[in-house]
This record gives structure tokens, C-alpha cells and sequence, in this order.
């Protein structure tokens, strides 16, 4: 039985090309095409006082250079705010190439365009742009003190003041029988997919059309911008992502300046224009995610259950808001997780600093905002030398509460309604699972190895799924095959497979019959984009209402030639047979066929479907009133919010007192995702999305100096984690299904990200007895915060090692 | 002032057995000769700083980053790319090296863009040992410690390394 797939571990049908070298990703594409390099800002705040190009000139293979001076129409204004919002009250974007000022380093001042990649940076380097330097602001705290400013209208570097409140927090916290106010800090890390950006275009000046192969996690809105700013009509406009190697959220922006540049010059040249970000481009010019500055205060009661909970968050967006404030939003809102909080107040102020923008990546603002209340969970059971375990489950939103509301505006501006779960299942299921009650006995035995033990845990709620919209498109062909198609764009998460098998069950095909087709305008125009855990919720969900469209037909065509009743029909392994009755059957292929009434015959199939070879009634047209030829669907899935899943994740830390590196010897994953279509390709979502967690809490940091250069921007500096700093993850299943979509399924991309650095920073702070208020953390940071005598130290670890406070 | 064009030098690359002449600019990498000169796309750049390892092939049996090599350099090479990793059965169609077929069954890659790089790292490494010998932990870690992915956690690449060594103790 190949038919019944939805819930099996399928092998993904993209890795036949991938494991033999014939992916098409976007660097192999083209290999004709000429290529583009960028000259990129030296430095953080300058205004550019002059472009010399003429050195330039005399490099054999250069074929054009482009300044902001040469950029036609709505190219020479400033790059779009994507997401616009009342509270984002003074948005900034930069130029496709700097307009007379630069703020941040990486940033695009010259494109040149040379006959290959060696010649443009030849020519590229010989380009002297004088540049007079202004001040440079780094760092959410030199943004807030606002000595500088990044821009000169924005005197107090705020871009956004993002407010949420669910009732009057100052009365809440002043009738609350316990406070607790503190201030932590999260650093800057980055998606860091392992292909970087990249853009090719080809304009055909014969039929004046243009197709882009883009990189990307929205094709079909890239289209829109490209044609809005290089005024063309969208039906001249066609983008296509390939093969994508990773996005993680650096790719949803759009349109990033070689979106529009490349084919600006691909149009302007009449050539086939290329560029393929290098590595530092990739460090310094495209996006990171996560600095902020969180200052706390939370009411508790004696039982440690939360009575009030207020929260200011300064959050760095870097030098420009062309994403909006869609992070400090997510921050604000997510902050909550699976906790009862009976009053919230959250104000995020999104800061200007000079330094790389600041987008989604993987989890998009939810580390932070997990980080702020399970750090604040973590708190209150030392303050009352309650277990951090019970004082969670104190908190927790009962499963006889669903839905509930948190009466806060998410960042699809739907309210914040939770549509199912089970917090407390996920409580029992991590702590079996990390063996939580025995923690004492595994510090005892590590001690006597000589190592410092300490465990943490950390739960979340992410809202996955947010619309507007997905559509799916289902095609039986003649031959038997069956096309799917969706707009949105896959980056490795195997679309191509899940989607083959929603439609495969849904259909009843074999899902060997099944191609699927994401990213490409050409099939499929209307989308959103790969983002927010919402592919299998928005497209799953698309394609099987498409797969269910074309289902009703092919019974309705098939009970008509078989003289039965729809409802007596099935379909299964492609053929279409009325229960119960051996030998009464159709070929779902036929049924194709005999879809689109034909005059001409073709080839042998498409005999049965002329004129004279079906049997049709005198009275009737051959194409019925409201139908239409062909066995195809197109449906749209468009969810009322979004849904929530959920998780409970457990580090168990050691710590070595000579060396102070933290090694994490046991990683435990509770994870509820609804419905699963392929578990296989769930646990591995949550495997990369930990390994993640593990590089942002323990390894990953940007690290800016004061004059806005990044010092790390390579992979020798930047340490993304290598298998040798990977735990062994273990993860246990929960499945609580979405009452809100047809196949009751909830997002699970980027789960496994957000709660890394809260459980990590819980069991380091567990193993040590020093307040970690910051992350990440470094062996050396660590060896700092141990040495000075005035870190901050826990109750529990005074209680345990007999300290006097 | 015209800027000398680069030197150029004919080569010749054994690559995946069969012999490949080209015309190159001196300074052009290994890594870019395979996919420009040669049209072998199959092998990636992720950094061209030799860390992350995507580049990875296999020259004279000795797994190389390619993007730290210059095609100058592999003048009279045989050189192994991810497209020779599979073989051809006597009816035409593809058999898959284990390490391949280790990769598809553990759900070890998913965008795939690191994938080639460690499909070359680990069959020159499992090729060059005993494959009757158990394979260790301590092996496994050889083996895959000096390649990024961002996407798997490595967990299933790990997986596939004792999957694939195994079939090849089988198959030997």
C-alpha cells in the first residue's frame, strides 16, 4: 500500500539529485552569464564624498559600472518597508546602492559587471570611493543612551515603539505579594545558510521578458517588487527559486539590493547578469537577528504563580527597517509561552545602531522573548527555593482552558488565541525523559569526576502558520501523472516529499506518480513565502484542498462512466473502482482523459476523449455550465490565525573548573507539532533547529568593535557549530492537532531553535551558582563571571553549598 | 594603463576517469574550474576560506578542499567529484555508492548544499580503511568533524557514516 502516506517516515524524493551532484542551485546556473561584483562600505557612518570609477576602465572583461547616479525610476528611491506598522513610526531603508551616505559596513556602493567573477573584483577593487567618516553607533545600549545617531532625523535612534498591555501592570505588580526586577542581554548571531544569496537574470529582448533565478523564501513577491521597481508588468516578470542551500529567514527579505540590480543590468546589457554572494558579503551585507536588552519585572505569589509581568525591551535593528518590526513583535508576543500571566505589559523600542540589518532568523524574535520569561520562571523558584519544574507547572495553561487567549495582537495582527495543546504532557514527558528528579544523583557523580553538573529546562509556545494564504494546484495528466504545485519556496525542508504525500493519501496515487513544483512563478503565482514554520500548515494544507478538488471531480467523471453513484467510488493506487464491485474500474489516467472533451486526437488516449468516441447527451454542452476541461484543481487555504505548537526542552551541562568549557552531555526535546505528516523529517527540523540553539547560546556571536567592524565575519572566526559541538539529542512525541486546519497540523521549523539558550543559560546557571544574565556564553566569560567576586550568585547554589548570602 | 591579462595555462584533470583538458587563468581555483571550466556543478563553494568543507573532492585519494587549490596545482590529477560518487549497473541504470544510499536512507541532508562535500569526505575516509574492521566512534568523529551544516545537527550524517560503513563491510 503506497496510497496511505500522511504520517510515514517517506525518503524525501529531492535527494536523488542532491546526493549525485545534480541540484540546481543558483550559482549553477548561468554558466554563461556575465558576473557582478559589489564595491561594499569600508565603514559604519559615512557619507560618501566621491565615486572614481576610472581605474577601473582600463580592466580587460569590465562591461559596466553602476553608481546610485545610474539608477533609473522608482530604482534611485529608497528600498521598500516591507511590513509597515502604526508603531513603527520612523522606518528607514537604504538605496539599492548608497545615496550619498552609508550605514553600515558591507553596504553596497558600486555594482560593476565584468565578463567573469575574477575580472569584476579586479575591477571592483580598483574603484576609490572617498568616504567622510561620521559616528558610529553599536550596540541596543550606545543606540538608547542616542549620544549619536545612526540617522540624522532620528535623533533618538528609535525606529519603533511597540506597546502590548493585557490590564493596569503597575496596580497588578503593586498588589503582587512578591517582585523581582532584573535586566539580561542576548547577542547577535546569524542564519549563516550555507549558500549564500544569489541572483541571475535573462531578459529576452525579443518578447521583452525577464526571468530571474533568485535564492530566496518568496519568489512570487520578489516578481512583484522586481517589476514595481524596474517598472515592468508582472506578466513580463518571472522568478523562480532553485535549489535552495538554506535560509533559515535571511532569505524571506526581499528585495534585497541584487534582486533588483542584476536584473536592472541584465535588462540595460542584453546579457545574462549573475552574482553569487561570497561568504564575507554574506557576513557583512545580508541579516542577522537577536541583540536585545531585556529589562524585567515580574509580581509572583507565594506559590510562585505569576501575578504580573512587565517587560522593556530595547531591540537592535540595525542600521534599517525594511522587515518592520515583524522580531520585536514576535519578542513581545511569544514572550508569554504556555504561562498563565494575568496582567502583561511589553514595550519593545526597535534601535537604529550602525551595523548589518536586523531580520527574522529561524524562530524570529522567540529565543529572546523564551529567554525572557523562562529565565523569569527560573527566578522566582530560586527566590522561593522552589523546584524550577514546579514552579512551571504552576503556571502552565491548563489543557481544559484551550482556546486561550492572551488578549495580545500577533504579528499577523489576528489575536493571540491558542488554538490546543497540552503544556502539562510536555512537563511529564521532559522530565522523564532528562531524568529531572534524579538531577542531584548525576551532580553527585559528576563531582566526583570533577566536573561542575547542572541541568536546565525551557518551554515555549510558537505561533506557526500565519497566513494570509496558500494555494496548491493538483493536475492529473493523460499519462497518469499527477502535478502539484505551490508558490511558496522550499530551502531544504522537503516540500517536494511532504506535499507528494498529503496529495498521494488525499488522492490515492502512488506517490511515485506524484511531481511536486515550489518557488516558481511560472506554475503558480499567488504566495506568501517560506516563513514562519508555515509551509506544511499553509501549503499542506492548500494542496490537499486542490488534491480534494480534483478528487470530486474524478468521481463525479468516473461515476458517470462507470453508471454509479460518486459515493459508491474510491480511489486507490490510481484507479477509481466502485466498492464492492470487482471489474467495475477506471484508470484515474483515463479519467483525465475523458476531463477534456477533445475535436483532436493527438496520440492513443486522447482518442477516447473526441467527439466520437465518448457517448455524450445531444442536450448537454460537452463542457458543462461552471465547469471546466481538464482534471485540475486550485484551491487556497487561508487560515482565521494562526496555530500554536509547543515544546519543553532540557540541557543537562558539564562544566570543567579548570578549563571552564561547557560541554552539553545530554539534550532532551519534548515537541508537539499536531498532526505529523513525516516524522522522519520533523526530528530532523528539530535536530538542526537544536544544533542551532546549542551554536547561538554557547558559540555564535557577532562580534562588532566599537567603530562598527565586524571582526568575525568568516568562517575561521564566526564558530558555527561542527558535529564535535552537537549533543546527542533525544526527543519524545506529543501530538496535539490543530483544530483550525483540515489535516490538524501546526509548524515545526523552527522549533527547535527557540528555547536553546534559556534551558543552556538555567543548567550553566544550575552548575555554577552564578546569575547568567547574558548570552551567549564563552569558557572564558564564564572563568570571568566565576573569578569576580561580585557576580551575582543563586539562592539554590548558596542553599546546596552552604554560602552565606 | 591596461591591466595585463592573467597568464593562462593548459591543464589536464583526470576527473571521475575521464581525462579533461582546459584552458585556465592561472589563479583560477580548483573548485571553480570544476564547475565553470568543467560544467561539474556538483561540487560547492560555501566559504572559499577552507573551513566549511562543501567544496570537498577527492584528489589521488586524498580528499582536498578545492576551493584551497589551484587548478595549476591539479595539473595531472585524478580527481573525484560528487558525480563519480555513483556507478553504472550493466543495464544503464545508477547504483548508488553506499555512502550515497546511507545519506537518502538517514535523512542526512536536507538543503543539500554541504552534502557533496561530505559525501567525498567520508567515502575517501571509509575507502582508505579496513572495512572489516568495527567502525568507532572516534572514527565517525574523524569523519565528519571537519564539515559545516547548518541544517541536519549532524546527528543523521553520523548515522549514515556507521550505515554506510557497515554496507561496505558487507559489500567487501
Amino acid at each position: 500500500m503506497t496510497t496511505k502516506l500522511f504520517g510515514e517516515p517517506v525518503r524525501r524524493r529531492e535527494d536523488a539529485r542532491l546526493i549525485t551532484g545534480r541540484g540546481r542551485y543558483l550559482d549553477d546556473i548561468g554558466s554563461d552569464a556575465l558576473a557582478a561584483a559589489f564595491v561594499r562600505s569600508p565603514h559604519a557612518h559615512a557619507r560618501v564624498v566621491d565615486v572614481d570609477v576610472d581605474a577601473a576602465l582600463d580592466v580587460e572583461g569590465l562591461v559596466a559600472v553602476y553608481t546610485y547616479e545610474d539608477l533609473p525610476g522608482p530604482l534611485a528611491e529608497p528600498l521598500p518597508v516591507l511590513i509597515p506598522h502604526p508603531q513603527l513610526h520612523a522606518p528607514r531603508t537604504g538605496y539599492p546602492l548608497a545615496n550619498g551616505e552609508v550605514n553600515h559596513v558591507g553596504e553596497p556602493v558600486v555594482m560593476v559587471v565584468a565578463t567573469d567573477r575574477y575580472v569584476a573584483e579586479d575591477a571592483a577593487e580598483r574603484i576609490v570611493v572617498t568616504y567622510e567618516e561620521l559616528p558610529v553607533v553599536v550596540g541596543v545600549d550606545a543606540a538608547r543612551e542616542a549620544v549619536h545617531a545612526v540617522h540624522a532625523d532620528v535623533p533618538d535612534n528609535v525606529a519603533a515603539r511597540h506597546h502590548q498591555e493585557t490590564g493596569d501592570a503597575d496596580a497588578a505588580l503593586a498588589a503582587s505579594p512578591h517582585t523581582l526586577s532584573f535586566t539580561q542581554y542576548i547577542e547577535r548571531s546569524a542564519c549563516m545558510p550555507m549558500e549564500g544569496k544569489g541572483v541571475h537574470a535573462r531578459w529576452d529582448a525579443g518578447d521583452r521578458s525577464l526571468r530571474v533565478h533568485t535564492s530566496t523564501q518568496a519568489s512570487t513577491s520578489v516578481r512583484a517588487a522586481i517589476a514595481a521597481k524596474l517598472q515592468l508588468s508582472l506578466d513580463q516578470v518571472e522568478v523562480v527559486a532553485p535549489d535552495v542551500g538554506g535560509g533559515f529567514g535571511v532569505k524571506i527579505v526581499h528585495p534585497w539590493p541584487e534582486e533588483l540590480l542584476v536584473p536592472m543590468a541584465a535588462i540595460a546589457l542584453g546579457r545574462e547578469v549573475k552574482w553569487a554572494e561570497d561568504r564575507r558579503e554574506h557576513f557583512i551585507s545580508s541579516a542577522h537577528e537577536r541583540q536585545q536588552r531585556q529589562e524585567i519585572t515580574v509580581g509572583y505569589d507565594d506559590d510562585g504563580r505569576v501575578t504580573a509581568l512587565d517587560v522593556h525591551v530595547w531591540h537592535d535593528n540595525g542600521a534599517y527597517t525594511p522587515y518592520g518590526i515583524i522580531v520585536p513583535i514576535v519578542t513581545a508576543t511569544q514572550l508569554v509561552g504556555p504561562y498563565v500571566i494575568p496582567v502583561y505589559r511589553v514595550i519593545v523600542e526597535s534601535v537604529y545602531t550602525n551595523t548589518v540589518i536586523v531580520t527574522p532568523y529561524r524562530g524570529a524574535g522567540r529565543p529572546q522573548g523564551c529567554f525572557a520569561m523562562e529565565r523569569t520562571m527560573d527566578r522566582i523558584a530560586d527566590a522561593l527555593g522552589l523546584d524550577r519544574a514546579v514552579v512551571r507547572e504552576r503556571n502552565l495553561i491548563r489543557p481544559e482552558q484551550f482556546p486561550y487567549d492572551h488578549r495580545l495582537t500577533f504579528q499577523d495582527g489576528r489575536p493571540v488565541i491558542y488554538d490546543s495543546g497540552d503544556y502539562p504532557g510536555l512537563l511529564d514527558k521532559l522530565r522523564a525523559l532528562v531524568g529531572w528528579e534524579s538531577a542531584e544523583e548525576l551532580r553527585a557523580d559528576a563531582e566526583a569526576r570533577g566536573k561542575l553538573l547542572g541541568v536546565g529546562m525551557a518551554l515555549y509556545v510558537e505561533g506557526t502558520g500565519p497566513g494570509p494564504y496558500e494555494g496548491g494546484h493538483v493536475q492529473v495528466l493523460g499519462s497518469g501523472k499527477v502535478l502539484v504545485s505551490t508558490g511558496l519556496t522550499s530551502q531544504g525542508q522537503g516540500h517536494e516529499t511532504v506535499f507528494a504525500q498529503i496529495v498521494a493519501s488525499e488522492l490515492g496515487v502512488p506517490i511515485e506518480d506524484v511531481e511536486v513544483t515550489t518557488g516558481d512563478t511560472r506554475r503558480f503565482g499567488y504566495a506568501v513565502g517560506t516563513f514562519a514554520s508555515r509551509a506544511a500548515v499553509m501549503s499542506g494544507n492548500a494542496v490537499a484542498l486542490a488534491a480534494r478538488g480534483v478528487r470530486e471531480k474524478a468521481l463525479r467523471i468516473a461515476a458517470d462512466v462507470l453508471e454509479a453513484d460518486p459515493g459508491d467510488l474510491e480511489i486507490d493506487e490510481g484507479v477509481v473502482s466502485v466498492r464492492g464491485t470487482p471489474g467495475a474500474a477506471i484508470p484515474l489516467r483515463t479519467v483525465a482523459v475523458l476531463s477534456n472533451p477533445l475535436r483532436y486526437a493527438f496520440d492513443e488516449a486522447a482518442k477516447q476523449a473526441t467527439q466520437f468516441a465518448r457517448s455524450a447527451s445531444d442536450d448537454k454542452p460537452p463542457v458543462a455550465p461552471g465547469d471546466a476541461p481538464g482534471l485540475e484543481h486550485r484551491d487556497y487555504y487561508s487560515p482565521i490565525r494562526s496555530t500554536f505548537a509547543s515544546g519543553a526542552h532540557a540541557a543537562v551541562v558539564e562544566i570543567d573548573p579548570a578549563t571552564w568549557e561547557i560541554d552539553v552531555v545530554k539534550y532532551a526535546v519534548v515537541h508537539d507539532c499536531g498532526n505529523v505528516v513525516n516524522p522522519m523529517i520533523v526530528e530532523g527540523q528539530v535536530h538542526g533547529g537544536v544544533a542551532q540553539g546549542v551554536g547561538g547560546a554557547l558559540y555564535e556571536r557577532m562580534a562588532y568593535d566599537a567603530d562598527g567592524q565586524l571582526q568575525n565575519a568568516s568562517f575561521m572566526d564566526f564558530l558555527m557549530p561542527y558535529a564535535s559541538e552537537v549533543p546527542d539529542v533525544v526527543i519524545d512525541h506529543q501530538e496535539t492537532p490543530s483544530p483550525l486546519n483540515p489535516l490538524g497540523i501546526k509548524g515545526a521549523g523552527e522549533a527547535g531553535v527557540i528555547p536553546g539558550t534559556a534551558a543552556i543559560a538555567s543548567a550553566i546557571e544550575d552548575a555554577t551558582g552564578r546569575r547568567i544574565a547574558a548570552m551567549p556564553i564563552s569558557p572564558t566569560q564564564l572563568y570571568d563571571l566565576v573569578r569576580d567576586g561580585s557576580s551575582e550568585t543563586t539562592a539554590a547554589w548558596r542553599r546546596r553549598t552552604g554560602v552565606d548570602a | 594603463m591596461t591591466v595585463p591579462v592573467d597568464t593562462e595555462r593548459t591543464i589536464t584533470i583526470t576527473v571521475n576517469g575521464v581525462p579533461r583538458r582546459a584552458t585556465v587563468p592561472v589563479r583560477r581555483l580548483l573548485s571553480d574550474a570544476l564547475r565553470h571550466d568543467l560544467g561539474l556543478t556538483g561540487t560547492h563553494v560555501g566559504c572559499e576560506h577552507g573551513v566549511c568543507g562543501a567544496c570537498t573532492v577527492v584528489v589521488d585519494g586524498a580528499a582536498v578542499r578545492s576551493c584551497l587549490v589551484l587548478a595549476v596545482q591539479a595539473d595531472g590529477a585524478a580527481v573525484e567529484t560528487v558525480e563519480g560518487l555513483a556507478r553504472e549497473d550493466s543495464g544503464g541504470g545508477q547504483v548508488l555508492h553506499p555512502v550515497q544510499e546511507a545519506f537518502r536512507e538517514c535523512h542526512a541532508l536536507q538543503c543539500g548544499f554541504c552534502t557533496p562535500g561530505f559525501l567525498m569526505t567520508i567515502t575517501a575516509g571509509l575507502e582508505a580503511r579496513d572495512p572489516s574492521a568495527e567502525l568507532t566512534e572516534e572514527e565517525v568523529d574523524e569523519l565528519v568533524g571537519g564539515n559545516l551544516c547548518r541544517c541536519t545537527g549532524y546527528a543523521n550524517i553520523r548515522k549514515a557514516v556507521h550505515d554506510a560503513a557497515a554496507a561496505m563491510r558487507d559489500g567487501a
